[in-house]
């Protein structure tokens, strides 16, 4: 315990200054300043609405599919604005992966569902694409239910395989960052053990963002805490402090269920 | 017996009473729904089980394999051969024409513009066009085909045909395109997919089969328009391979002969009719089948 508050902190992945986020004319994120670590798990927490969700989809700048949605402000990753139009955003996509609440898999084979993505970025051989469909695979703990049989449809899976197909499918292409909206909220508590066990697996190698309605779930697998409320950062901290005790009333209430 | 005793059991009475009205309400709708649909059914049949009566019997190699007879020769002799080409060459080529058109219109107007300005005006026009009387497309044909090159032909058939595949494609794919959840969207814009690639591989692939469907009832519906042919195509009693020209097709051929005193002529009209009943049928058949498939 005192070891790991003597540590240094990590390095900061993601870093949002003065953020502010426009659904046409309403303001859904107010001045937004949070520096998310490297190679950690940070959530997300907080009522409906508070948008949690709007900030984790202004990370790959998922927004912008919708022309009345804005985002003011910065966003550098590793120090560069990702906001900038300059920033390509198809290549900060291929940086920054997304899994969404709902499972999304492709109108295609299993292998292709994992394929597909790899080669919009990559010219790999036959073998070399079956080695890392294995891989991505192996790393979202899917391989052994699928690997006879990968040219069936990403559809016939059920849904707590076809959510570990999309993770599969987001890390197959080694992004730095993996965001996860609600990843669980759509499954039974087995696979949601799965995919939590598989979160803490990814963060080696990965930064992860969650965003969860689950408050067991932050407190289970996140290192940091985020607790948002109508457009406002509240509290950001390590996940056992926010948990333990929390710097704000508000976080409190919120945390010990007396609220929301 | 006080007061409070009896309400719970006016309150239950009431209840029943309701729950038999709606029962009954319910009977009452079942039974006029049957009816409706018995009516339908009833003609429907009548029209099936007539076109295989009086088609069915002059169904012969001789319809499949030879040309249109003149009047009065002896029944059996002849067919429907050249108007069977024909058709079958100005339905292909107008499916063709119409097919890319209607895809593109509908990937512009769901994945495009959808709320803009230009897909509101082309949305509006295209449900003009798929409700424009079919003569009346024949008769624009006509005027910029027939008229301009002052001849009748198989290629003008084809292009007012074409003409009405158009807004049934543009129709069926936009909507098969809007049933596309937004998230499987985002999730393929998610991975960094380029747009064109989204669409090509994603939401078209997606609703892959809803597309083939509008294709298919497409083609069952020119596969009988007659309107469209009369000032553009017209007929011909010879066979060709080509489009040139004035070109032979069952449905004028149908309307002509069936209009024609000579029995051998009425005949093969009935022929006719049954082979392209079949062939709708056969159409709209499999375009259930794809539309299941998922």
């Amino acid at each position: 315990m005192t070891d790991k508050s003597h540590s240094p902190p990590p390095p900061t992945k993601i870093s949002v200054r003065d953020m502010n986020f426009y659904y046409g004319k309403f303001q859904a994120l107010k001045q937004i300043n949070l520096e998310i670590p490297e190679h950690c798990v940070t959530a997300f927490i907080g009522p409906s609405g508070c948008g949690k969700s709007t900030l984790l989809r202004t990370f790959n700048r998922m927004f912008e599919l919708y022309p009345d949605q804005r985002a003011e402000g910065s966003i550098l990753l590793d120090g560069e604005n990702l906001l900038d139009s300059k920033q390509d955003v198809a290549l900060l996509r291929a940086r920054v992966g997304m899994v969404f609440q709902k499972p999304t898999p492709f109108p295609m084979s299993i292998f292709d569902n994992i394929a597909f993505g790899v080669n919009l970025f990559e010219n790999l051989s036959r073998i070399e694409m079956e080695e890392r469909v294995e891989w991505a695979l192996k790393k979202a703990a899917l391989w052994n239910e699928v690997k006879d049989k990968l040219t069936q449809s990403g559809t016939s899976l059920s849904g707590g395989q076809q959510q570990r197909l999309c993770i599969a499918r987001g890390v197959a292409i080694k992004p730095e960052v993996l965001l996860l909206d609600e990843p669980c909220s759509a499954l039974d508590p087995i696979s949601t053990a799965r995919i939590e066990e598989l979160i803490a697996e990814l963060k080696k190698d990965y930064t992860v963002i969650i965003v969860t309605h689950n408050m067991q779930q932050a407190a289970r697998c996140s290192d940091y805490t985020a607790y948002m409320y109508l457009g406002d950062l509240v509290e950001f901290g390590k996940t056992e402090q926010m948990f333990l005790k929390p710097t704000k009333v508000e976080t409190e209430d919120y945390i010990t269920g007396r609220f929301g | 017996m006080n007061p409070s005793a009896s309400l719970p059991d006016a309150r239950n009475n009431a209840r029943i009473a309701r729950f038999n009205r709606r029962k009954r309400f319910n009977q009452a709708a079942i039974a006029l729904s049957l009816v409706a649909m018995l009516f339908g059914m009833f003609w429907l049949s009548w029209i099936l089980w007539e076109t295989l009566r009086l088609g069915f019997g002059s169904i012969s190699v001789a319809m499949l394999t030879q040309d249109t007879p003149p009047p009065n020769d002896p029944i059996g002799e002849g067919g429907l051969a050249n108007a069977m080409m024909g058709s079958l060459m100005m339905v292909a080529l107008a499916t063709l024409i119409g097919t890319p058109i209607g895809i593109l219109t509908g990937v512009y107007l769901a994945e495009y513009d959808p709320r803009g300005k230009v897909a509101m005006i082309v949305r509006f026009v295209n449900d003009l066009l798929l409700s424009a009387p079919s003569i009346i497309i024949g008769l624009f044909v006509y005027v910029i085909m027939v008229v301009q090159f002052k001849a009748f032909s198989g290629w003008a058939g084809a292009v007012a045909l074409a003409l009405i595949v158009i807004p049934v494609v543009i129709r069926t794919t936009e909507n098969m395109l809007m049933l596309i959840p937004a998230g499987l969207r985002e999730a393929a814009y998610a991975l960094g997919t380029p747009k064109w690639k989204v669409i090509t591989r994603i939401t078209l692939t997606a609703a892959r089969a809803g597309v083939l469907t509008g294709i298919l009832l497409a083609v069952a519906r020119i596969s009988g328009e007659t309107a469209p042919l009369l000032f553009t195509a017209l007929n011909n009693q010879f066979w060709k391979a080509n489009l040139d020209g004035p070109t032979a097709n069952l449905p004028v051929t149908i309307l002509q002969f069936a209009m024609s005193p000579y029995e051998n002529w009425q005949q093969l009209a009935w022929g006719g009719v049954f082979l392209i009943t079949l062939a709708v049928l056969g159409l709209n058949i499999l375009a259930r089948v794809l539309s299941r498939e998922k």
